[in-house]
């Protein structure tokens, strides 16, 4: 009887320890995503939470760091060898999950790969255009040959992720297709960890790839749930259902920094939120009472709008100290942001001055287009900005739509004025100047998302000059001037950068990225 | 258990004071034997006062911008503001905006849209059903097959193809919620009404050679009503509640003009900060004026019943 | 019977094909799904070779005459987010909200119509008062408060405390599953339960509230009738008074009732399942109304309504059932 009794606390006592040391050493990390991937394939659809997910189970040849800056990765090193040719020494001795070799082969073969994939929604042609052709010189260096003087091709082969040709070929004239590698058939790739199970819409399971040539990876076994809810994602961390959240609501914050079991991480971003203005149409449609004169045509009323805003206001009570009050499209210390860039003083006073050295002592009245779920408090910033200016006279209506509406109203220049983020996907200041604020050219692709069709051709040049500027030192100088020309005209008003968060369980921090994205190597033991 | 109900109708049968005059005298004498009831109108009616007069005694008006201070915003109940002195009675929300105020004409908007579009969609649901009923045949599987494609139809399809075609309103939210309702009203109607269609009354009816017309309106509907109403009660709630959904889902009413539902749904991120005033006291008033709403409807309906007249 | 049921089915095809056009239009009003999902550094000559290659860039008509090609060939186009093909993607989903919903209309029913009953019976007890003041509560509060509430509840308050953590119900997903058929079910194991009853107790709960006001009307309408007193008269034992003539006349709202909200329930769940990470149809559909992913949308829909004619088809035959007044196919025969 009594043997029996100690045997049963032996057993319950090494069941116990086998129980603790199984939770230390199992090292499952479940993290809660926002947005769930539309694929698994890395060449199908150009979106944050895809790329996201790549990054986990492939590499690039130049990757980019936390804050962005270039780092060698698949490539050991590259260098222009002329105004149009790359050249890439590769890697040695690293091995895909599956064992076989990473070589020359499997780059052309990715890249290659990139324009055939079929009914891809927002193509990664976009990073591969300018490559003409790659020329193999032994397994180990390639020569990457572009159609124009490209200086940003390292940033752009940062969203092209290296698949292994031996796993991916396919009948199919892409390779493995979508649908194959979306079961994970052919998904093969160098990263820290491999593929394992997909449940679209409930779960996706990723386990540590044993040949990583960088090393161990942190954790054994990664699973994504997909929690759209902000309140659900929430609940997820507080219950231990996950490990790890992204972007969890600014209004928790302050509670889930209280709560003991829990730790928030936080890190600026390289997403601004900035007020595009009309200054092209003539009436401009959201100005109805100035008897069909477009007054943001005129600098002093743009730089008044600019002076009525609060920033630092905003970030502290809208935002809850989620955000840097911004004086230009790019956070320091990033490629071609400026020292001197200043954030613009509040000052309702002269702004109110202004505009009636402007001709409008009264004002007018104007609407602030502005989506409602795809910033951080998008919706409650705008109506911030027009509670602000409707107080130095400029009386603002917001429309507060669903991005899908959005988009659409703005691409069809429906607003005077519109709220809205860019984040600067090759982190340097080419990418916000040429999209957002560059006069709008469809043959050279610039000013896509220039829906107020600001123009500065002395921007313009300075720009265009950058863009064909190989040489480092001199192609921030010239993007430095360039963005100074604008925000000195006030053609773009930026308001603030992200901060973004992430919750974790106690005992784990997440090490914030510029780019917004959660990676299971970000995650590290040790609270703060 | 006879016992039971033969005491309630006696019950009700004993305050017969002196017989009330004219019919409308009647009704309320009638409607007034229900305490309860007595006190869910009196509650809708100071609410739907306070809501229709909340631009004079509300203390602050929400749709001006220039009122709202970037300082005041997440107050607590009952704090003072430092800017205009205005004391935030029930607290302010994410934009400093007057919970108090807000709610008032909060509650004027979502009771507009609920009733207009609920009134509206029933009349229309019970025409079509009534239609289907009766006349049956090519008629009925016609009308009931558009009400099938209906039923399939996603409000926040209608809500956002209103939303991008029209723009944004609460005229808009509001011929979404009809679009999307009438259905459910049809189908109630039509259901009723195929089983008065086949009692003796109507048989009789129809045997007199009554116009259909008649026939369908002074025989068929009064006992069709009923089940409708009990209906329509609880769908004002699940119309101010749609409301809210939509605008939870990001195509409701503007946000300068917010509804309860609005508020609600802007109240929903702070369920876990701490800051509940911002989604107790919209989801409090929500409640209230639902509870009386269904008080008030439960004894309508219960007089409009002609099987439960004495 | 028979011929009406086939003529039924019959309107049904014409339905689902109506139903497609009116989706394929309005999708088309509200934007280009393009814009949305490509890349905003795209240039515009991307843009119109994604366009062009979606088959966007023909006219609506055409577009429409794609579709239905598709159609009959059974795959309804490729989904323009998913790269793939969108029958797959919905019916993919269709298990776990069939699951919920079916669940939670069994929950509705079977404990709604007990306690409308009691109402009903005993109009003025306490009891009887707490059910109905608790009713009105089941619907006037939304969806995703209760839901939230539940979860914060069961899922963080009842699992963090110290002694009635064997109370704590999980707050999202489904669970372990296990398959069947080749379709992940929850409903066979423990953890599978444990997952659903959360969110189909939120998703019942106003249609529960629905079931006992209607039954509890029900119930007061029919006590006065002649029939029921005259079985009363005759000396039946009251349980075959209520279990039978009772019952049996209160019935016609509520299933009408309960094939309505079954549908919708299938169908629109989204709110539920958005707060219970739930992995089912509703969260699929908003998701792919909002990025305008019309293969998934049209065929979501066609299948919608498929399912609520044939759910409107079982209640008119159902109608018929309870009530042998009510002929099929109404006065042509």
């Amino acid at each position: 009887m009594m043997i029996r009794k100690l045997a049963a606390i032996a057993a319950l006592a090494t069941g116990l320890m086998v129980g603790l040391a199984a939770a230390v050493g199992a090292q499952e990390l479940k993290i809660g995503l926002k947005t769930e991937p539309s694929s698994l394939d890395p060449f199908y659809h150009n979106l944050g939470p895809n790329l996201q997910m790549s990054a986990h189970m492939f590499d690039q040849l130049v990757a980019q760091d936390d804050n962005q800056k270039l780092i060698p990765a698949l490539a050991l090193s590259w260098k222009p060898i002329s105004d149009t040719e790359w050249e890439f020494k590769l890697r040695k001795g690293v091995k895909f999950s599956d064992g076989s070799d990473f070589t020359a082969d499997d780059v052309v073969f990715s890249v290659d790969r990139v324009a055939k994939v079929p009914n891809s929604p927002s193509p990664f042609t976009l990073y591969t255009k300018a490559i003409k052709e790659i020329k193999i010189v032994d397994p180990y260096t390639i020569i990457m040959v572009t159609a124009f003087p490209h200086p940003l091709l390292p940033n752009d082969l940062g969203s092209i992720y290296i698949m292994s040709k031996k796993a991916a070929s396919g009948s199919a004239p892409e390779g493995k297709t979508t649908e194959q590698l979306n079961k994970g058939d052919g998904l093969v790739g160098t990263g820290p960890y491999k593929f394992v199970e997909w449940v679209r819409g409930d779960h996706l399971t990723l386990e540590a790839n044993p040949n990583w040539w960088r090393g161990k990876a942190k954790w054994k076994k990664v699973t994504f749930r997909t929690f759209t809810d902000n309140g659900a994602r929430v609940a997820a961390i507080l219950s231990g259902d996950v490990d790890v959240i992204e972007s969890p609501p600014t209004a928790d914050l302050p509670k889930l920094r209280e709560n003991p079991k829990v730790s928030v991480s936080q890190g600026l971003s390289n997403r601004v939120i900035y007020i595009a203005l009309d200054s092209f149409a003539e009436p401009s449609v959201g100005i109805p009472d100035t008897s069909g004169k477009n007054p943001l045509k005129d600098k002093r009323v743009r730089q008044a709008l600019s002076m009525a805003i609060d920033r630092e206001a905003i970030v502290k009570r809208i935002m809850q100290n989620l955000g840097v009050a911004a004086g230009d499209l790019l956070p320091q210390p990033m490629f071609g942001s400026r020292a001197d860039a200043k954030v613009q003083k509040y000052d309702p006073a002269a702004a109110k001055k202004l505009l009636a050295d402007a001709g409008y002592p009264n004002g007018f009245t104007i609407t602030l287009g502005t989506p409602n779920d795809r910033y951080i408090n998008d919706s409650d910033v705008a109506q911030a900005v027009a509670a602000m200016w409707t107080r130095i006279g400029v009386k603002t209506n917001v429309d507060s739509i669903k991005s899908t509406v959005f988009f659409k109203n703005r691409d069809e220049y429906k607003y005077s004025a519109y709220l809205a983020g860019w984040g600067a996907g090759t982190g340097e200041m080419s990418s916000p100047l040429r999209s957002l604020v560059a006069t709008q050219n469809k043959d050279k692709g610039m000013g896509v998302t220039n829906r107020g069709r600001y123009s500065n051709k002395a921007m313009d040049a300075k720009l265009e000059d950058a863009l064909r500027t190989v040489d480092d030192k001199k192609r921030e100088a010239l993007l430095q001037d360039a963005s100074r020309l604008v925000i000195n005209d006030y053609g773009i008003l930026p308001l603030h950068y992200e901060v973004t968060p992430w919750a974790t369980k106690k005992g784990l921090t997440y090490k914030p990225r510029v780019d917004q994205n959660t990676l299971a190597e970000n995650v590290v033991a040790g609270g703060k | 258990m006879s016992i039971v109900t033969d005491k309630a109708v006696a019950a009700k049968a004993v305050p017969a004071v002196s017989p009330p005059s004219s019919p409308w005298r009647r009704f309320v004498a009638e409607f007034a034997e229900s305490k309860l009831a007595m006190g869910g109108l009196i509650l809708f009616v100071l609410l739907a006062l306070a809501s229709i007069l909340a631009p004079l005694i509300a203390p602050q008006d929400p749709y001006d911008l220039a009122q709202l201070d970037i300082f005041d915003v997440r107050l607590p109940p009952g704090s003072v503001s430092e800017g205009s002195g205005l004391t935030y009675w029930l607290g302010s929300d994410a934009q400093g905006r007057d919970m108090l105020s807000a709610i008032l004409y909060g509650l004027r908007v979502s009771l507009m849209v609920g009733a207009i579009s609920v009134v509206v969609a029933m009349s229309l649901g019970l025409a079509v059903g009534l239609g289907a009923a009766y006349f049956g045949g090519r008629i009925d599987a016609v009308l009931m097959r558009l009400v099938d494609i209906q039923l399939g139809f996603p409000a926040i399809l209608v809500a956002l193809i209103l939303l991008s075609v029209v723009g944004q309103g609460i005229d808009k939210v509001m011929i979404a919620l009809i679009v999307v309702q009438w259905a459910y009203f049809a189908r109630l109607a039509r259901g009723a009404a195929l089983v008065e269609r086949h009692r003796e009354y109507v048989e009789a009816a129809t045997s007199l050679a009554l116009p259909a017309w008649r026939i369908v309106f002074r025989h068929i509907m009064p006992n069709v009503l009923p089940p409708l109403i009990v209906y329509a009660t609880v769908r004002i709630a699940e119309a101010v509640a749609l409301e809210a959904t939509l605008s939870f889902l990001g195509v409701g009413v503007p946000v300068t003009e917010p509804s309860l539902g609005l508020l609600l749904r802007n109240g929903f991120g702070y369920l876990m900060s701490g800051d509940y005033w911002i989604s107790f006291f919209p989801g409090a008033a929500l409640a209230l004026a639902i509870i009386a709403i269904n008080l008030v409807g439960d004894q309508l309906r219960d007089m409009l019943n002609p099987r439960l007249k004495r | 019977m028979l011929a009406f049921i086939i003529r039924r089915l019959l309107q049904a095809a014409l339905v689902i094909v109506i139903m497609s056009g009116l989706v394929f239009v309005g999708i088309y009003l509200i934007g280009n799904p393009v814009y949305i999902l490509i890349s905003p550094e795209a240039s515009e000559l991307e843009r119109a070779q994604v366009i062009h290659n979606l088959g966007l860039d023909l006219p609506l008509w055409q577009q429409y005459l794609v579709f239905v090609e598709q159609a009959l060939g059974g795959s309804f186009g490729k989904s323009f987010v998913f790269g793939e093909p969108a029958m797959k993607i919905v019916l993919e989903r269709v298990p776990a909200t069939a699951e919920l919903a079916l669940f939670s209309t069994f929950l509705a029913l079977f404990v709604g119509v007990p306690l409308g009953i009691w109402a009903g019976l005993k109009p003025n007890a306490i009891s009887s008062r707490g059910i109905m003041a608790g009713s009105i509560l089941g619907f006037s509060l939304p969806n995703f408060w209760v839901g939230l509430m539940l979860i914060m509840l069961f899922g963080v308050w009842l699992r963090n405390s110290e002694w009635l953590s064997f109370l704590s119900l999980p707050a999202s997903g489904r669970g372990e599953t296990v398959t069947f058929l080749g379709t992940r079910l929850s409903i066979f194991t423990i953890d599978g339960w444990r997952h659903l009853l959360l969110p189909a107790f939120t998703l019942g709960l106003s249609y529960m509230a629905l079931n006992i006001r209607l039954t509890r009307a029900g119930v007061r309408e029919v006590l006065l009738q002649d029939y029921v007193k005259f079985a009363r008269a005759k000396g039946l034992p009251e349980r075959r008074v209520i279990g039978v003539h009772v019952l049996k006349n209160i019935l016609i709202p509520i299933v009408t009732v309960t094939g309505l909200e079954l549908g919708t329930v299938i169908a629109f769940a989204v709110v539920t399942e958005t707060v219970f990470a739930w992995p089912g149809m509703g969260k699929l559909l908003i998701d792919s109304i909002v990025s305008l992913d019309r293969p998934v949308v049209v065929a979501y829909l066609m299948t919608v309504v498929g399912l609520l004619v044939v759910l409107n088809l079982v209640v008119d035959v159902l109608y018929s059932v309870i009530d042998p007044r009510i002929r099929l196919g109404g006065r042509s025969e």
